[in-house]
């Protein structure tokens, strides 16, 4: 008994990946039976084949690189802005009377609206892309970190009162180690968000990275290629939030260790 | 999570102080528009906007531009939330279901929804079948996660007490799993309405001649950024109230329970 249960979830995942095999398998006979034009639907055998040529030849990798460093200079910017600015709101009551509401009249503004007004001021820019993915990875990444400043347990404050901690101390020593789980969660939210949104800049500004590249192949027909770029993308965005995770334990390691 | 501090915390009730900060924004840019040698042409002031707004919103282009946008996204969000909702029920009622599909679902999900793009332009064409594909495809997602969340943690008691008064499937399903599921299934599908916006105006922007986010591009490659910023604040109009409706939807819903909880 002890042995079946031992062995119950490698067994469970070989058979979800089994599963997933046999949709490959479908995928495969569909396309290869002529149901679907092969103009729409290549099949495995040939995205798996335009995959391996575009990461041999250097091509993909290539693109591939330029994406992950759009989403990630994005991403960093919004996390430096939205965890700063959320810490000062978090920390006055005053920001919090004047200036969350107005947060609230923006947040639920579609980062890609800004997309015209970006080209219209900063061009088809690499600026341009890194202003859309700030933009959207913002608002996680701050709404996130005023609720942890917010939410702090009451008697901590008043601790921090008899210590007669600054508020620089209050910030760093009491606030931010309590808003660390929110902030990790709305870094996770954002780095979706700059992953989508790195793939519209690059399609809109044609600046190098799957994005452009995905929506050229689209457009000469070169579905192949166009299926290999939706496969990394998807890598892409499994890879970072995996390792985000990782991160989140790493931080967090001391909730565990009590 | 909704910040405390918010510009109409009850529909009859406005926070004057959350105003100050907008209403001193609006002016210094009128005033700064007027007093800096800017060129209007390109810094429009939000006189300018408004009547610019006004005008689109008089001559219908913005209705109807809206009109699209949103019958896209309400299309889609029927057609995702429902097989969102169908395969989360399955997979929540189904434990072996669920886990011999994990894998292909971990692998499916991560895409970026905007991926899936240029592959919706290829096999649809342009217009309004690809747009509402692309919204089912992103809005699928959060529903059947939810939802599948819902129905796993729903009161075991309950199950045993429908197996007790014998109750068929679907009556179990309909009677018992599902309302106790509402709640959670209604915050998903709030997090879906705020999804289906930002596709559509995303795909409308990248690659869709119709609706609002295509009214932006042309207004902005007709170098009219009146127009375009008059398109933007009301997209920000749009989701803003959509947001509303759906909170204050959740709050009834929340306090019908409780009370018929007593």
């Amino acid at each position: 008994m002890y042995m079946l249960h031992r062995f119950e979830r490698p067994l469970w995942f070989l058979g979800s990946v089994l599963v997933a095999l046999g949709f490959i398998g479908i995928w495969q006979i569909v396309a290869s039976s002529g149901l679907v034009s092969n103009v729409f639907l290549p099949g495995p055998d040939r995205t798996f084949r335009a995959l391996l040529a575009g990461l041999e030849s250097g091509v993909l990798t290539g693109k591939f690189f330029s994406t992950v460093q759009h989403m990630f200079y994005g991403w960093f910017i919004a996390s430096l802005i939205g965890i700063s600015l959320g810490a000062i709101i978090g920390t006055s009551r005053m920001a919090q009377v004047y200036v969350a509401p107005s947060l609230e009249l923006l947040r639920p503004l579609p980062a890609s609206a800004l997309v015209p007004v970006a080209i219209a001021f900063l061009g088809l820019s690499t600026s341009m892309v890194l202003f859309i993915i700030g933009f959207g990875a913002l608002w996680p990444m701050l709404l996130s970190t005023i609720h942890g400043f917010t939410s702090v347990e009451p008697r901590l404050n008043e601790v921090s009162r008899i210590l007669r901690l600054t508020k620089m101390q209050y910030i760093f020593k009491i606030a931010l180690p309590n808003a660390m789980p929110d902030i990790l969660a709305g870094m996770r939210l954002s780095l979706t968000v700059a992953l989508i949104l790195a793939v519209v800049g690059e399609m809109l500004s044609g600046q190098d990275g799957l994005g452009q590249w995905i929506l050229a192949s689209g457009r000469m027909f070169r579905s192949p290629d166009l299926f290999a770029g939706v496969i990394l993308l998807g890598a892409l965005g499994y890879m970072s939030a995996t390792l985000l995770t990782w991160f989140e334990q790493w931080v967090l390691r001391w909730r565990n260790e009590g | 999570m909704d910040l405390k501090q918010t510009i109409v915390d009850r529909p009859s009730h406005i926070n004057w102080r959350a105003l100050v900060l907008p209403i001193l924004v609006i002016l210094g840019l009128e005033i700064g528009g007027h007093v800096l040698p800017l060129e209007t042409e390109f810094w429009p002031v939000p006189s300018q906007i408004a009547t610019a707004g006004w005008a689109a919103l008089l001559n219908g282009s913005l209705l109807n531009a809206t009109l699209e946008t949103l019958t896209a996204a309400t299309l889609g969000l029927l057609l995702g939330g429902s097989v969102g909702l169908a395969g989360g029920i399955t997979l929540g009622l189904f434990p072996v279901a669920n886990k011999l599909l994990t894998f292909s679902i971990e692998a499916v999900r991560p895409i970026p929804p905007t991926a899936i793009i240029p592959v919706a332009l290829l096999v649809l064409g342009a217009g309004m079948t690809m747009e509402v594909s692309i919204v089912a495809f992103s809005a699928a997602w959060p529903i059947l996660i939810f939802t599948r969340s819902a129905i796993q943690s729903v009161e075991p008691r309950l199950i045993e007490v429908s197996k007790v008064l014998c109750l068929g499937f679907f009556s179990r399903v309909w009677k018992i799993v599902l309302p106790a599921a509402l709640p959670r299934i209604f915050v998903a599908l709030r997090l879906a309405v705020a999804i289906a916006l930002v596709v559509c105006v995303t795909v409308e922007v990248t690659a869709n001649p119709i609706g609002l986010g295509y009214g932006m591009r042309v207004a902005q490659q007709a170098l009219r950024p009146d127009l375009m910023f008059a398109y933007l604040v009301w997209i920000g109009v749009v989701g803003w109230s959509l947001n509303l409706l759906l909170t204050s939807l959740q709050k009834l819903l929340v306090w019908r329970q409780a009370d018929e909880g007593r």
